[in-house]
């Protein structure tokens, strides 16, 4: 083991990055690294891994700020990567500090094991029940004579939902989430409690619920309302500020508070 | 050299493994935590109010109990009480802003606000208990 830190032969303007190395046992190790214009912090993980230490394990995909994959925790707070600039995040000479994101299990360096993330998401009954099969749908217009055959043609059997509407706008709210994990890693009581579902989940449901198309929206309620579903938050508000896409699951797992409320006042569910 | 590797803060000391840092503390978290805290004082002391309010049926206990309470230590006691109780008060209107009205922009104007009126509201106390002393 070495006492030096790597790249520190590199000339020019270099910012000193402190990294993760390790699974849930480790130490972070020292880089120096270019300072260039305009760098993402995506663009120095990968400048280390490719110049400074290829055993540097992390994960990326479109490098856009689509897909969520490169999610880490950045100076103490979640964030995409790539669409993170060091110069936001670097202030007075202060190292840059890159770990995995909270509350997911480290597979080594930088990357978590996402799977316990995705199993509250699929606790959380995340998945869309059609209400009708299409043929059911297609039959039905046809029973009630729509013009131009909608039995033939599958697209005339959608359920239509006006872009306009009450119900659609109430599940647009939550709906653009691209499971990256950045509330989850900013949640406290993800920390605090293994059972906590999570607000990615929970915001999955909130949507799931309010979509008028959804064949089983009481076993949405009857998902969140289990120990570690929807009452379980605290109202911290992190996951709302830290959510790249802006997203406001904060208010999604109050919506499933007051849908539970109603539920029970009217004897829907136990 | 690809692979070396140095452990900046633990260098020379062998190869203790070292602890991941503490995640940021948000102001909710903070807000939160004072509502809890503050309540769980609330709930602590509630029972010794009752006691007290029970020695009323007796005048000369009572009066000996209100003497006690003059006692600066006890002010003191009263004020962070009360102070307690404005914060518990502004911790749950924070909770039903966000929770029901949905004002997020508002947030940490929110639990700033919750912590003036908690301070508001136990510099009052005081104020008022060294009036009544002097």
């Amino acid at each position: 083991m070495t006492d030096r830190v790597i790249g520190e032969q590199e000339r020019g303007d270099r910012l000193e990055v402190r990294v993760w190395r390790g699974n849930a046992h480790g130490a972070f190790q020292t880089f120096r690294v270019p300072r260039r214009d305009k760098q993402t912090v995506l663009d120095i993980v990968t400048h280390i891994q490719r110049h400074l230490d290829p055993t540097l394990a992390y994960r990326f995909a479109c490098r856009v700020g689509m897909c969520g994959t490169c999610a880490m925790t950045v100076n103490g707070r979640p964030r995409w990567t790539c669409r993170t600039q060091a110069r936001a995040v670097v202030h007075n000479g202060t190292p840059l500090v890159l770990e995995p994101l909270r509350s997911l299990p480290v597979i080594r360096d930088l990357v978590v094991d996402m799977a316990p993330f995705f199993d509250k998401w699929a606790d959380a009954r995340g998945r869309f029940v059609p209400r009708e099969t299409q043929q059911a749908a297609g039959a039905r217009a046809a029973r009630n004579a729509e013009p131009e055959g909608a039995a033939q043609e599958p697209a005339r059997a959608f359920a239509r939902v006006a872009p306009e509407s009450a119900e659609r706008r109430a599940a647009d709210a939550a709906i653009e989430c691209i499971n990256c994990a950045v509330c989850f890693g900013a949640c406290d009581v993800v920390a605090w409690r293994a059972d906590y579902l999570g607000p990615a989940a929970l915001n999955r449901a909130w949507a799931a619920w309010n979509d008028v198309r959804d064949g089983a929206r009481g076993a949405v309620l009857e998902a969140v309302a289990r120990e570690g579903g929807c009452q379980t938050c605290h109202t911290h508000r992190s996951c709302a500020e830290t959510c790249p896409v802006g997203l406001d699951p904060t208010w999604s797992i109050a919506g499933l508070k007051r849908a539970l409320t109603r539920a029970v006042l009217k004897g829907d569910i136990a | 050299m690809p692979g070396a590797r140095i452990q900046d803060s633990q260098a020379g000391k062998g190869p203790r493994p070292e602890r991941r840092a503490l995640p940021l503390v948000h102001a909710g978290t903070v807000a939160a935590l004072v509502h809890r805290l503050s309540g769980l004082a609330l709930a602590i002391f509630l029972p010794v109010h009752f006691l007290a309010l029970g020695l009323a049926f007796d005048a000369e206990r009572f009066g000996a109990f209100i003497a006690w309470s003059r006692h600066p230590l006890v002010t003191l006691s009263e004020t962070v009480l009360v102070a307690a109780l404005a914060l518990h008060l502004a911790g749950g209107l924070r909770l039903l802003a966000v929770e029901l009205l949905h004002l997020p922009v508002l947030a940490a104007r929110w639990v700033a606000a919750t912590f003036a009126v908690g301070a508001a509201a136990g510099v009052l106390f005081l104020l008022g208990a060294l009036g009544g002393l002097g």
